[in-house]
């Protein structure tokens, strides 16, 4: 039964852990990046470690994306990112971003959520 | 085969199954890419077509069946949100290069899933998204006053309750598990998958039962 594998790809090394209070780069690369401009500088939270995959921005160009990148998913609090939001204070927004995106937080985000609900 | 006449119809190498109209560039670069393939042995015409079909008639009834036994299957439902491509491999469902992210909705937490960046989708376990899914309108909107988004769906959401968007912007697909609705208590699988609707997997709506 494949259900019994399971399809986590290890990510040993990696610079972050659950929890860990991170900043996105801010930077304006060419090409296919996936990182959407209205979260770059913005401050969250890893929510979970997604594994280590290739390399989307180099196998764009038709290159192997080796080595892989750890991807993380970041939970931001949505009145940091947006500061017109209009909904509570505790509502987020979830993204995944590569680690070379991902700089260690200097403080703790304005505005960033205390955790709600489970 | 790679021709270059010039023939008295505006559209090189259309075939039947690609829609009509001028074709884009990236339009001409992925039927130019499969001419290739089917040309070098890869793959065939009728396997293109058969894939077509699955996207439409098969692929969007896996997620019902997912949903459904989460909501009777507690183990199920745990295995499902820690290890998403593994658990509904469990059910015989291939989500080929995918992974798979799900998400709870509970009394506390509702969750909604957008790709900003494109348009990326589940699309093995819900078949092709929905025009809405695909827009600029939802798309921008959705992150930045996602209630009011919602609200235009028809779902009303309590201040007391914390909304979470997903961004779909990298390498996971999601899928919202809802909250099984009340009078449904003793339903079979069959029952519930009825009312587990492709907007509800996407967290736009809740799942209803009709009196």
């Amino acid at each position: 039964m494949t259900g019994a594998t399971s399809t986590y790809r290890p990510a040993p090394n990696r610079k972050f852990d659950v929890g860990d209070s991170v900043t996105v780069q801010i930077g304006y690369p060419a090409g296919h990046c996936r990182v959407p401009y209205y979260i770059r500088g913005k401050s969250g939270e890893i929510e979970r470690i997604c594994g280590a995959f290739p390399d989307p921005e180099t196998r764009a160009y038709g290159e192997d994306g080796l080595p892989e990148r750890i991807l993380y998913r970041v939970r931001f609090s949505q009145t940091h990112v947006w500061p017109t939001y209009a909904g509570p204070q505790y509502d987020t927004i979830e993204l995944e971003i590569y680690e070379h995106w991902l700089n260690q937080a200097e403080e703790r985000a304005e505005g960033s959520e205390k955790s709600n609900g489970k | 085969m790679v021709n270059n006449h010039v023939d008295d119809h505006q559209h090189p190498h259309q075939t039947a199954g690609q829609r009509d109209g001028v074709p884009s560039e990236y339009e001409i670069m992925s039927r130019a890419m499969q001419e290739l393939l089917i040309d070098q042995g890869v793959m065939t015409a009728d396997e293109v077509r058969a894939t077509m079909e699955a996207f439409e008639s098969d692929y969007p009834n896996r997620g019902a069946k997912v949903i459904a036994r989460a909501w009777t299957d507690p183990a199920f439902k745990k295995f499902l949100l820690r290890d998403g491509k593994a658990a509904v491999a469990s059910m015989g469902i291939d989500l080929e290069t995918d992974q798979l992210v799900a998400v709870e909705n509970t009394p506390e937490i509702h969750n909604v899933i957008v790709c900003t960046l494109c348009s990326c989708y589940p699309r093995h376990l819900l078949g092709q998204p929905p025009t809405w899914y695909k827009s600029d309108n939802y798309r921008k909107r959705v992150v930045v006053e996602p209630r009011p988004v919602l609200a235009e769906f028809g779902t009303q959401l309590s201040d007391d309750v914390t909304l979470r968007v997903h961004d779909s912007n990298a390498d996971m697909r999601y899928v919202v598990i809802p909250m099984r609705p009340e009078g449904t208590q003793g339903w079979s699988e069959a029952q519930l998958e009825e009312i587990i609707t492709r907007d509800a997997m996407v967290g736009v709506t809740l799942p209803t039962v009709l009196e």
